[in-house]
């Protein structure tokens, strides 16, 4: 392999997963940092570290000339953008390019591609992939609407063809409702848009998010396994599964099968996850979107399957086929994994950045705990909240969950409010060990003070 | 003079989103509970209230300055 020198262009526990990851493969590490970062543990334990700017990430880990530039002043040959900062810019991708070094992702052009919506829902269709059924293009009659919203099936959702985000989104439950609404969403579309275009979907009702990992070397794409992801606060997955337990066998092979279909179509090279909407009333799954980087909750991919992912995606960026068939990947048991934030679920999720106290971390067969904490560490207000994850591997989900409860108990993280106790009421509470959630559930779960009758014994 | 700390560390802003004013200016009244700045703290913005009345004095930290807890953020007089 050609890679013998990667610089990390990320910080907190994902640093420390790449550099033990490319420490084990013989690599030397250079971790990038912020000012604000000087102390962090991925900083101790690389090779090498060069500081890259000011604390602020928009001047330092998503500064792409800065980045870019200590790369190469380093003799780095390949650079690793973990996830989020740069990991999904086509233009940081195209600046290593011209300045020589690798990039441990997939091209320029596959991340622009899959990173547009409409772009992706094409490629998925064009490879044979389902796709939230809807209309192929803009609407700009009543009747049309009301043809079109029979065809994708009742209830529809109603949005403008022109702008983006939520606006104006409207949900016709019949064709009565839809003759209704549809008029107002065109005034509105032309009033905010100045293009009365409508677009419809089918609306799909309490939906899971279900996610296949994917990783390909540019000839071939292996997957392995999907993810269940719908316990969702703010859109962000505070718990995510390997596998989905909602799906039948025949349902989770098309699935896979889909997602690979669509990574060999684009020759993807690295790894990637597929998110799709499945609808367990239909049992039917949709593709919403492409992301081509590693993701936090790859650890539960790697728990079922004995494969080290980040590992993986190195080698077949560093110009290697993969290391695994198909048929070598193989499920085994369930896993879990639960998102340690620095905040205070009881107090409205408030931030906590203080200083770690005393560590306790739970150690056993199957329980792992991927973070950059040591104590004494004080912890930077700067970047997002996310300290760490807990994983555990399980003999199936019933096993998972009571390992879980044990290693959360068993986690003592001093001198921070962290989100144990969430994770600790949840993996007590019904409907999450009988596996009866979707993607909106969590959100009214917390509005109805479950945590708190958890946190206080039931006395609220 | 009564001072405004900050609760808790982060970045300190002048101004609720870029090209906006200042939620205060030299001379401005403050009444309680007046929003005098935010600190972004974890991706979170939180928003800092006087907690006495007074006229605005000044800012004491630059906009978009890091800060830590009980930092003086801004004084105000009488």
């Amino acid at each position: 392999m050609d890679i013998q020198r990667l610089f990390i262009a990320n910080r907190g526990e994902i640093a420390v997963r790449i550099i033990r990851a490319a420490q084990a493969m013989g690599i030397t590490t250079i971790q990038a940092y912020s000012e604000g970062d000087s102390e962090m543990l991925a900083v101790r334990l690389a090779d090498e570290a060069v500081c890259i700017g000011p604390a602020s990430a928009k001047d330092s880990y998503l500064n792409i000339d800065k980045v870019v530039a200590a790369a190469r002043e380093s003799g780095a040959d390949a650079v690793h953008p973990g996830y989020g900062f740069l990991s999904e810019s086509p233009t940081f991708a195209r600046a290593l390019e011209a300045a020589g070094v690798r990039y441990i992702g997939p091209s320029a052009n596959t991340i622009e591609r899959m990173g547009d919506k409409v772009a992706a829902r094409q490629a998925a269709e064009a490879a044979g992939v389902p796709v939230v059924p809807g209309s192929d293009g803009r609407v700009d009659s009543v009747d049309d609407a009301a043809m079109i919203a029979a065809k994708v099936g009742y209830p529809v959702m109603i949005k403008a063809a022109a702008g983006g985000g939520g606006r104006g989104i409207r949900i016709a439950a019949d064709e009565a409702e839809l003759r209704k609404l549809a008029p107002q969403a065109q005034q509105e579309a032309a009033a905010a848009f100045g293009d009365g275009g409508l677009y419809l979907e089918h609306a799909v009702q309490s939906p899971r998010h279900i996610e296949v990992q994917i990783v390909g070397d540019g000839k071939s794409a292996v997957h392995f396994f999907e993810r269940e992801c719908s316990l969702q606060r703010r859109r962000q997955k505070v718990w995510e599964e390997a596998g989905a337990e909602c799906l039948d066998e025949p349902t989770r092979d098309a699935l896979c099968a889909s997602a690979v279909a669509l990574a060999e179509a684009v020759d993807y090279v690295g790894a990637g996850t597929l998110e799709y909407l499945y609808d367990p009333e239909k049992n039917a799954f949709y593709f919403i979107e492409m992301n081509t980087r590693i993701q936090v909750e790859h650890p539960v991919s790697e728990m079922i399957t004995g494969v080290d992912l980040v590992q993986e995606m190195i080698r077949v960026c560093g110009g290697e086929p993969l290391s695994v068939t198909q048929e070598q990947i193989r499920r085994n048991g369930h896993a879990i994994e639960v998102r340690i934030n620095a905040e205070d679920p009881l107090m409205q999720f408030m931030p906590f950045p203080g200083k770690v106290g005393a560590l306790r971390i739970p150690e056993g067969d199957g329980t792992r705990f991927d973070h950059f904490l040591y104590e004494g560490y004080q912890i930077p207000p700067f970047y997002d909240s996310l300290l760490g994850k807990l994983i555990v591997h399980g003999k199936d989900r019933a096993d998972a969950i009571g390992k879980l409860s044990k290693a959360l108990k068993g986690l003592d993280i001093g001198g921070l409010k962290t989100t144990v106790p969430l994770h600790i009421a949840l993996a007590e509470d019904k409907d999450v060990q009988a596996d009866a959630f979707h993607t909106q559930w969590l959100e009214p779960w917390l509005e109805a003070g479950n945590l708190t009758a958890a946190a206080t014994g039931g006395a609220s | 003079m009564a001072e405004i700390q900050s609760p808790l560390p982060g970045t300190f802003y002048h101004q609720a989103s870029p090209g906006e004013p200042p939620f205060k200016a030299k001379g401005d009244a403050v009444a309680v509970g007046d929003t005098i700045g935010l600190i972004e703290v974890m991706k979170t913005f939180i928003e800092i209230k006087a907690e006495a009345a007074g006229t605005f004095a000044d800012y004491k930290i630059e906009d978009a300055a890091p800060v830590s807890a009980g930092q003086v953020l801004a004084e105000l007089d009488g």
